[in-house]
């Protein structure tokens, strides 16, 4: 209450940063993370689809999955791990930056998660090059590997978990490249100096985002790189 | 409006995030050793019990969950629950129709 009451005692020039339609500045904040969260609950239903189709193929060809998920390249899929983790941090230091109204302590942050963000993309050119150089991309070119231990061609299903693989870490790298393109705008914003102590929801609510983008690769990882090491 | 802080919006503050940062680098060393172990039948939930948990700490503290309103909380639990329907249901048709013998064959 005390917040409010503050607001309210400054008089009736409001903030630059409110819109008309809201009481005050903790009304309008509230509004937009929640309406960030429901967009949040849209993606998580948008990739729950891929991750469904993920859950019945893998359990009905188990030994085609396993087997396709060993050529994948396990270091490479736990640096960018670590990558996107660090991204997290970064952007999460932005946003605590943007609360404190440190312009360029927000701009370096920033910074940081894009360079993140692109490493990780960099990383992912290096892995689907791999990919359509060992013909393990589905479709014409594609021919059936051979499992990494018996040497014995895969089932043929091991196309369809190439499929998956390429739909689900290809929507994950979009969400990527238009976070990047997000956290881009936020820097010219910042810039200006848009951002201060009484007011920086776009840097939290894009922190919102690139985490949300995170949360999806800590379930890609292990669902796709990790589930049939055991069988090596 | 009881916790009245959203405006100052209550940041976790650089500590917890370091903690949580370093939490989530160690779960992922070990969750690319546990994937190497033979577990039997463990090997899948241990994965994804380490994801869960990377995920919650992500939400709780990264998203700021601990100190969002109980609407963002239910709005989040929503999501959850209908990611449960969409994949219990949809394999609970998919992955019993061996069971019935005329699929069987």
């Amino acid at each position: 209450m005390g917040a409010h009451a503050a607001a309210h005692a400054g008089g009736h020039d409001s903030p630059p940063e409110l819109r008309h339609h809201f009481v005050d500045l903790p009304a309008q904040r509230e509004a937009s993370t929640l309406g960030m969260w429901a967009f949040l609950v849209t993606e998580v239903l948008f990739f729950g689809g891929m991750f469904t189709a993920y859950v019945i193929y893998r359990a009905t060809y188990r030994t085609a999955f396993e087997g396709a998920s060993n050529l994948l390249d396990i270091k490479l899929g736990a640096f960018n791990t670590a990558v996107l983790i660090m991204s997290s941090l970064t952007m999460a230091l932005a946003v605590w930056a943007s609360s404190l109204g440190r312009k360029n302590l927000i701009i370096l942050f920033l910074i940081l998660t894009i360079l993140l963000g692109g490493i990780f993309l960099g990383v992912k050119v290096i892995e689907y090059k791999q990919k359509f150089e060992h013909h393990e991309v589905p479709g014409p070119h594609f021919v059936v590997p051979l499992n990494e231990k018996t040497h014995q061609p895969l089932p043929p299903q091991s196309e369809m978990f190439f499929s998956l693989y390429f739909c689900m870490t290809g929507l994950h790298a979009l969400h990527m490249i238009i976070g990047i393109g997000l956290l881009t705008w936020l820097i010219v914003k910042a810039r200006r100096g848009a951002f201060t102590t009484r007011y920086n929801t776009p840097v939290d609510m894009v922190g919102l985002y690139w985490h949300f983008v995170d949360v999806v690769w800590i379930f890609l990882f292990p669902l796709l790189y990790l589930l049939g090491r055991h069988t090596l | 409006m009881s916790s009245g802080n959203s405006q100052a919006h209550s940041h976790s503050g650089i500590g917890a995030y370091l903690g949580v940062f370093a939490a989530l680098m160690v779960l992922t060393a070990l969750t690319v050793w546990a994937a190497f172990q033979h577990l039997g039948v463990w090997n899948t939930p241990v994965a994804l019990a380490i994801a869960v948990s990377k995920a919650l700490m992500v939400a709780w503290i990264f998203m700021h969950l601990r100190d969002s309103p109980k609407l963002t909380l239910f709005v989040v639990f929503a999501s959850i629950l209908w990611l449960a329907f969409l994949i219990l249901i949809t394999a609970s048709d998919y992955l019993t129709r061996s069971w019935l013998p005329i699929y069987a064959s």
